[in-house]
C-alpha cells in the first residue's frame, strides 16, 4: 500500500519571515503568501481609492482596485460619496469599465439591471418573473465603509475598523503639509499614468522611503536638470531623516527646507521657475501670490507612505494595486491646483511627465531595478532582504517617533513591522 | 496624379524617421524637426489639448535634446535593456494639405525585445509637417497608443 505523500505547503510562519532586519526572499515570491495577503491585508484595512476632487460633481465616478476588488466611487444626486463593489447583484458582472467620468446611472451590459448613483437598483427589464421572488430595495450594489482625510477617500472591507483619522495617526500632519502645494489652491487630480512592472507589490512599497537609490538609479535624471536643481536633489548628504509613523506609515523627508512650502515665502526664486514667475506676474497676481505659487510648483520636499497602497510622493500621488504574485500596477496620479493659473498647473503637468510614467526620465529606471530584484530574489534556496540599514544610527524624531538617516531603512522597517502584525493578527 | 506624389513624399520621410529611431541615429531625427515642434505621446486617445493634460511626453525642443542626451548617455540603465525596436509604418493617408503645412495621419507597428520578451505597441500617428525648400520638418508629432488609456510598461526608447 501506498501512502500519498502531502504535498500541500505548510502555512507560511511569517513570525519567522519578517525579522526588524531583514525579510525572507520567498515573500517576494510566494503565491500563497500573496493570496493572504490579499485578505489579511487588503480587506483588512484602510485602502486608498480615490482623492475628492475625481468626483467633483454630481454623477462623476471613478473606478478603482481595493486587492482583487473592483469599485466604483461616485457622487450622488445630494452629492454625497459612495464607494460601491463593482459588481452586478444578478450574476456579478461589472457594472462600469471606465476610468473616470459621469454617468446617470450604471447599468448592467448583461441583463440589464440598473442602478442608481448611490446603488440602489432602479430597473429591472421584463420584472414580473421577480414577482415575488426578490425586491429591488434588497439588491442595491454593495456600499463599503469609507472615510476621508483631506480629501484622500479611503475604504475598507472591515466593518470594525478603527476610524480612519486613528489609522492615520502621526501621517495626519504629513498629509496636511503635503496638501499646501496646490500654492494656495485646493489640490486637483490632473490625470494620471498607469503603469505595470513584473514584481511584486511589496518591492515598491519600499522603494518610496528609499533615498538610497536615487543618486545611482536617477543619474541620468539629475543629469537633465540644472545645476541648481541637481543639488537640491543631493540630498544624501543633507540634514533630512526618515520616520516611522506608526501602523506601517512612514516619512522620509529629503529636503527640509520644503517640508512647509507656507513658509520662507520670500526664498529667492529658483532659476527653473524664473519664467514662470514672470508669467504670473504678467498675469496680475501679486507678488505673495506669485511666490506662494512658485514655491509650492515642485512638490513637497518629502515622501510620505501611506501603509499598505499609496504614497504622497513628493508631487503626486503614487497608488499601488497588486495584481499577481509577480505583477503590480501602480498610478502616478499628478495633481495640480482647482481654479489655479494655467501657467502653473502646466508647470506641474511637465515635470510629471520629466519624471514619472513609463517615459519619464526616472519612473523606468526604478521599474528595471525593481524587475531586476524580482529576477533576483529567486536565485539562491534560503535568502535574505536586508532591511537593516541605519539601524544602528537611530534617534527620537520631535514627535517622539523612531528616526534615522535620509537614507536609512527606516520606513521599510515600519511597514514590514506592521506587515507582520497584519498577517499573524 | 500630384496626390500621390505627395503622398509617396510623406512616406518616404516617415520611413527614413522610422529608420533612424530604429538604428539610433538620434542626431538626425532631432535635426528633423522644426524649433517650435512638440513631440507628444497622450494618455487619452480623444485629448486634444494636449499642453493641458497629462500625457506620457509633451515635448518642446529642449526637451527633445535632454532625451536623446539620456539615451546616449549611458546613465540610464532601462535604456540600455531594449536591445532593439522594430517599428513598421503603415496605412498612409493625407488628413489636410496646405500651403505650409501638409497633416498625415498612420499607423504604426512597434515591436521593442526588452529583457528577452518580445512586446508590441501598434499606435496610431498623426504628423504635422512642414514643407520646406528640400522635403519636410516636423512641427508636431502625436503618437496615440493602442494601449495608452489602459496601462504601458516601461519605455526606453524614442516612439
Ligand atoms: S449580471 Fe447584471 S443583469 Fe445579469
Ligand atoms: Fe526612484
Amino acid at each position: 500500500m501506498t501512502d500519498l505523500i502531502n504535498i500541500k505547503n505548510v502555512a507560511a510562519d511569517y513570525d519567522s519571515l519578517i525579522m526588524e532586519d531583514k525579510v525572507h526572499t520567498s515573500i517576494y515570491s510566494n503565491p500563497e503568501i500573496f493570496e493572504e495577503e490579499l485578505d489579511k491585508v487588503f480587506n483588512n484595512t484602510w485602502v486608498w481609492v480615490g482623492h475628492e476632487s475625481e468626483i467633483p460633481d454630481v454623477g462623476s465616478y471613478k473606478t478603482a482596485m481595493i486587492g482583487r476588488h473592483s469599485v466604483i466611487v461616485s457622487r450622488d444626486r445630494k452629492k454625497n460619496i459612495h464607494v460601491l463593489l463593482n459588481r452586478c447583484r444578478h450574476r456579478a458582472a461589472t457594472v462600469c469599465e471606465g476610468k473616470r467620468g459621469k454617468t446617470k446611472s450604471f447599468m448592467c451590459p448583461y441583463h440589464g439591471w440598473g442602478y442608481s448613483l448611490d446603488g440602489a437598483l432602479r430597473a429591472i427589464p421584463k420584472p414580473e418573473e421577480y414577482e415575488g421572488v426578490i425586491n429591488k430595495e434588497d439588491y442595491p450594489l454593495i456600499s463599503l465603509r469609507f472615510e476621508t482625510y483631506q480629501g484622500l477617500i479611503f475604504a475598507t472591507f472591515k466593518e470594525d475598523i478603527e476610524p480612519l483619522e486613528d489609522f492615520l495617526g502621526g501621517a495626519k500632519k504629513w498629509i496636511d503639509l503635503f496638501v499646501k502645494q496646490g500654492g494656495g489652491y485646493p489640490l486637483k487630480v490632473l490625470g494620471d499614468h498607469r503603469f505595470r512592472f513584473p514584481g511584486n507589490w511589496k518591492i515598491q512599497l519600499e522603494n518610496t522611503t528609499d533615498a538610497y537609490h536615487f543618486p545611482i538609479v536617477h543619474k541620468s535624471f539629475v543629469s537633465s536638470v540644472d545645476d541648481q536643481t541637481a543639488e537640491i536633489f543631493d540630498f544624501l548628504d543633507g540634514e533630512g531623516h526618515v520616520e516611522d509613523l506608526g501602523n506601517g506609515h512612514s516619512v522620509m523627508v529629503m529636503i527640509p527646507e520644503l517640508v512647509d512650502l507656507e513658509k520662507d515665502l520670500d526664498a529667492p526664486i529658483p532659476e527653473r521657475f524664473q519664467a514662470l514667475a514672470e508669467e504670473l506676474a504678467a498675469e496680475g497676481h501679486s507678488d505673495l501670490e506669485v511666490r506662494r505659487m512658485v514655491r509650492a510648483v515642485g512638490g513637497s520636499g518629502f515622501n510620505l507612505n501611506l501603509f499598505p497602497n499609496v504614497a504622497c510622493s513628493m508631487a503626486f500621488f503614487r497608488v499601488l494595486a497588486p495584481v499577481s504574485v509577480e505583477e503590480t500596477e501602480i498610478h502616478h496620479v499628478a495633481i495640480g491646483g482647482e481654479g489655479a493659473p494655467a501657467a502653473f498647473n502646466q508647470m506641474r503637468l511637465r515635470l510629471h511627465e520629466h519624471f514619472q510614467g513609463p517615459m519619464g526620465f526616472g519612473t523606468p529606471d526604478d521599474a528595471e531595478a525593481w524587475e531586476r530584484v524580482q529576477k533576483g530574489s529567486k536565485a539562491g534556496k534560503d535568502e535574505w532582504i536586508l532591511v537593516n540599514r541605519g539601524m544602528g544610527n537611530l534617534k527620537e524624531s520631535p514627535d517622539g517617533n523612531v528616526s534615522g538617516a535620509v537614507c536609512s531603512e527606516t520606513g521599510m522597517r515600519s511597514a514590514y513591522q506592521y506587515y507582520k502584525k497584519m498577517m499573524t493578527a | 496624379m500630384s496626390d500621390l506624389n505627395m503622398l509617396n513624399q510623406v512616406r518616404a520621410f516617415i520611413d527614413s524617421e522610422a529608420d533612424m529611431l530604429d538604428f539610433e541615429d538620434y542626431q538626425g531625427w532631432l535635426d528633423l524637426w522644426t524649433e517650435t515642434g512638440t513631440y507628444i505621446v497622450p494618455i487619452d486617445p480623444q485629448e486634444s489639448d494636449f499642453a493641458n493634460s497629462l500625457n506620457y511626453a509633451y515635448d518642446k525642443k529642449e526637451m527633445r535634446e535632454l532625451r536623446v542626451a539620456r539615451l546616449n548617455s549611458g546613465e540610464a540603465v532601462s535604456t540600455q535593456t531594449t536591445d532593439k525596436t522594430v517599428r513598421q509604418m503603415g496605412r498612409f493617408r493625407i488628413l489636410d494639405e496646405g500651403a505650409a503645412f501638409v497633416t498625415v495621419r498612420c499607423s504604426m507597428y512597434l515591436s521593442e525585445c526588452r529583457h528577452g520578451n518580445l512586446k508590441t505597441y501598434p499606435a496610431d500617428l498623426t504628423y504635422t509637417l512642414k514643407k520646406t525648400d528640400n522635403g519636410f520638418q516636423i512641427e508636431e508629432k502625436v503618437i496615440r497608443l493602442q494601449n495608452a488609456n489602459a496601462y504601458l510598461s516601461s519605455i526606453g526608447y524614442i516612439l
